[in-house]
């Protein structure tokens, strides 16, 4: 079922033909993090793809996996492109390591999942939580409620984890 | 250095200088350009043929790339009175400019034609801004942007900074030592009459300029401008009977990718891009390496990416980049100058392509500079570079051309003078 929705002012929009952006958000919608595992090989794989980057085998099963892992790198958006964006900076994009299937196949790869830096209820972090996170932050999956059927992966703060004495950081601060 | 002179059609080289670039030409590089991509596109292939020495009923073939923001070929072929054999229109921006070189030589190669024009026209400042603002910013998010744009990552300068992030997580590479990459490009701007910047600028500069989105500041991002570039492609004979000294390509690669590019995020180190893997067929198809280059033409679309560029091509060890591009080495009278016109963060942004105009100018040794021309109208270049003076590269030899589209794909191309 296609999905036309509006995220902080921005049209977003699945078609009927792309059933595995459809099957991800679903389990989004839910609040359940799923990835497809491959049918042949095994491995986990972001985002949705009709086949694997491991092995090329079309087969794969949706799994749930837990929406846990450390920023590999950021960026910290100043000048905002999207217009919806502009009152809300400046706001994180992260690039999250998985724990699950780090440094698998090779010592260099993980699941780098995106998303922005968030409340734990789903809503763009204010300035002062955006200023404590850096590379190797600990973080946790939240969602961000779109429409029905479609809610956004984002990531908050793991309150609950032992934190870095002090994530990297761009050094002009 | 030797040349082979004999072609082994055997070996992946067997293309080394057979094909040259025999015309150069463009617009101005302007803002608020007051005509058409068309326009622009047909008075840049225009002056490249005239360069060259040519008519435009010699140019068979034509090339171009565009991201919904250009004229297609049969347009400017129409304009021009051409009768084409072969064009193609390709979708793509930064990296598009060497592989659509490997594409001509391709072409004459395989007899389809003689004489190949590859041009680029956009108005980038006055109609479709690569910084990603305007209509593209409003359209709806669908597909693959679901999992980037929807996140508020969408420009180049937002997709790519992560990768700079960690090379300086990884490496210890300095802010200071990447705006070094504007301050040079902007000294070798003041002595290019044509560049749109040609104010010198300092790292202090540089890092008192805003934030866009960290680690990027506005003087770490290229120009938005207007303009048309073009050069003709020929073969090494035909090449003899053109108006300027043969500049030979020696090697290319084309669009090379990192595994698994549609996110390049996922795979290997993300500092690590695509050059790294462009590498293993530049130089073995080259027959040279690095240590050769007299002067490069690295993709600046940003200060960073002109370093990512340079380490991964081997020009220096991962993780020197930032010694490399601040140590004195790629500025004018430096060991290897980078981008001498200025390039797309001074010069003016034309994915590409200009680059590859400034190296066919510097192996003529005809930089356009301020150098007083001689009764001959060759230039009598002083080689001092002070502010409004001398860009030519002194017995420039050997050039590369780095071309990025993103972290995950690259093209280049080595040339040198016959």
């Amino acid at each position: 079922m296609a999905i036309q929705a509006t995220y902080l002012g921005m049209p977003l929009d699945i078609n009927d033909l792309d059933v595995e952006n459809l099957a991800y958000f679903k389990h989004c919608a839910a609040h359940d993090f799923h990835l497809q595992r491959c049918g042949a090989c095994g491995l986990l794989r972001y985002p949705p793809t009709t086949a694997c980057p491991w092995c090329a085998s079309p087969k794969s099963e949706w799994i749930a996996v837990e929406g846990r892992g450390a920023v590999h790198s950021y960026t910290e958006v100043h000048h905002a492109i999207q217009p919806a964006f502009r009152n809300h900076t400046p706001y994180l994009v992260l690039l999250v390591d998985l724990d699950t299937q780090r440094g698998k196949p090779g010592e260099h790869e993980a699941l780098r999942v995106v998303g922005n830096l968030v409340t734990p209820q789903g809503r763009l972090a204010p300035p002062e939580m955006v200023r404590r996170v850096g590379i190797g932050t600990r973080v946790r999956m939240v969602f961000s409620d779109v429409a029905p059927g479609l809610a956004l992966p984002q990531w908050t703060l793991d309150e609950g984890a032992s934190q870095p004495a002090s994530p990297w950081r761009y050094p002009q601060e | 250095m030797t040349m082979p002179n004999e072609t082994d059609t055997t070996s992946p080289k067997h293309l080394c200088d057979k094909y040259a670039i025999v015309g150069v030409g463009e617009t101005a590089y302007m803002r608020g350009s007051g005509m058409t991509t068309r326009a622009l596109g047909t008075w840049a292939v225009r002056n490249a043929i005239e360069d060259a020495g040519l008519e435009p009923s010699d140019v068979d073939g034509m090339l171009s790339y565009q991201s919904g923001d250009s004229t297609f070929a049969p347009f400017i072929a129409g304009d021009l009175g051409m009768r084409l054999n072969f064009y193609m229109d390709v979708f793509g921006g930064g990296s598009s400019t060497e592989a659509l070189v490997g594409l001509a030589m391709g072409l004459i190669e395989a007899g389809m034609c003689k004489v190949v024009v590859i041009f680029r026209a956009m108005n980038g400042f006055s109609q479709v801004r690569i910084g990603g603002t305007g209509a593209r910013a409003a359209a709806p998010v669908s597909g693959d942007m679901l999992h980037s744009r929807a996140y508020g990552w969408q420009s180049a300068g937002q997709m790519f900074s992560p990768t700079f992030m960690r090379h300086m997580y990884d490496y210890g590479t300095r802010p200071e030592q990447v705006a070094a990459v504007k301050a040079i490009h902007s000294e070798h701007a003041s002595n290019n009459p044509k560049a749109f910047y040609r104010k010198r600028v300092s790292v202090a500069d540089v890092l008192a300029s805003r934030i866009i989105c960290k680690p990027l500041h506005l003087l770490d991002c290229c120009v938005e401008t207007d303009n048309g570039t073009a050069i003709v492609v020929t073969n090494a004979e035909r090449a003899r009977d053109c108006r300027h000294p043969r500049v030979l390509i020696r090697g290319v690669v084309g669009r090379c990718s990192k595994p698994r590019m549609d996110m390049h995020y996922q795979h290997g180190p993300v500092s690590t891009v695509a050059g790294h893997y462009a590498r293993e067929i530049l130089w073995p198809n080259s027959g040279v390496g690095p240590e050769d280059i007299d002067a490069t033409g690295s993709y600046d679309a940003f200060t960073f990416t002109t370093m990512l560029q340079l380490e991964d091509y081997g020009f220096c060890k991962k993780g020197e980049g930032g010694d490399y591009v601040s140590d004195g080495t790629i500025r004018l009278g430096g060991r290897r100058p980078n981008n001498t016109s200025g390039g797309h963060l001074c010069e003016g942004y034309t994915h590409g392509l200009n680059m590859v105009i400034e190296n066919v100018r510097q192996l003529r040794h005809d930089a356009d500079d301020s150098c007083p021309v001689g009764p001959d109208g060759r230039r009598r270049h002083t080689y001092d570079y002070r502010e409004g003076g001398c860009r030519q590269v002194r017995n420039c030899e050997l050039t590369a051309n780095l071309g990025w589209a993103n972290p995950g794909t690259g093209s280049a191309m080595v040339m040198r003078r016959d």
